[in-house]
């Protein structure tokens, strides 16, 4: 779902499998902090009773990621750069309910 | 009065407990049943965790290919637990949360990238999203990611013959 969106070329290794880089622009980033609504909130409490997966969550937490990559895509781009090396994800949790997703990488120009 | 309150909250945590305990354990079933499938059909393509491909094949793509999900414990195993924090030990209701939930991920991270003959460097990352009560776990996300590699010279196993 996210090399589609963003037409940059992603990978998370520390070199681009079957392409030389030319040239590196240095560290990328994009984050986003998003709040679940409680109408999630119900559904997440009352799915809580019998577990398995949260759907609600799930995609949350996807667009949430999506943004951030995009975000990290568009500092690239005014770099250059055309594909990102070394992409990691993080999140963090930092109030209950909410939380951080970071995408970071390595800008750089391949063949 | 307050007898009648207090044994509805009993009645309450009982029907709460047994919805876990069933629904909770036939869905955990239903779910696994799922997993092993679909891992039976993905056995062709490998997910290795090393950053350097192995030969000297011609590579016709490389993506991001990212999978996640979000998963809940259910009452009656975070009922269970409760007792576990007291007297320590291993969880065993918790490690088959986090195992499905880490199966799930790596599936879809596989289905979001069907062509891929390889995928490199696999990471997993798990984190709590929300704390349930006395800082048992609540809600954990899985997220699997790596580089989806696509070989020039291959045609893909799945879709051969």
């Amino acid at each position: 779902m996210i090399p589609v969106a963003s037409n940059l070329l992603l990978t998370n290794v520390d070199h681009f499998p079957g392409r030389r880089i030319v040239a590196h622009y240095g560290l990328v980033q994009g984050s986003t902090i998003r709040a679940k609504h409680v109408g999630r909130d119900i559904m997440a409490s009352l799915k809580n009773i019998v577990g398995g997966e949260l759907k609600g969550y799930t995609e949350l937490l996807q667009e949430s990621r999506q943004q951030a990559t995009d975000r990290m895509v568009a500092q690239a781009r005014e770099l250059g750069a055309n594909a990102i090396i070394n992409v990691r994800f993080s999140t963090a949790s930092v109030a209950q309910g909410a939380a951080e997703i970071l995408a970071y990488g390595t800008a750089v120009t391949v063949e | 009065m307050e007898l009648i309150f207090s044994l509805l909250g009993w009645i309450i945590l009982l029907c709460l407990l047994g919805l876990g305990f069933g629904v909770g354990k036939y869905l955990e079933a239903q779910h696994y049943t799922s997993i092993k499938q679909r891992e039976a059909a993905s056995l062709t393509v490998p997910v290795v965790t090393f950053k350097q491909l192995t030969d000297d094949r011609p590579v016709a793509s490389a993506t991001l290919a990212v999978g996640s999900v979000a998963v809940s414990v259910d009452y009656y195993k975070r009922f269970l637990a409760g007792f576990r924090m007291f007297f320590g030990g291993e969880m065993r209701s918790y490690s088959s949360l986090l195992d499905r939930a880490r199966r799930e991920a790596i599936l879809r991270m596989r289905e979001s990238a069907p062509d891929a003959h390889l995928f490199l460097n696999c990471r997993l990352e798990t984190s709590s999203i929300s704390k349930g009560e006395r800082n048992t776990i609540g809600t954990v996300e899985v997220v699997a990611y790596a580089t989806a590699v696509t070989f020039a010279d291959e045609i893909h196993p799945q879709t051969a013959g």
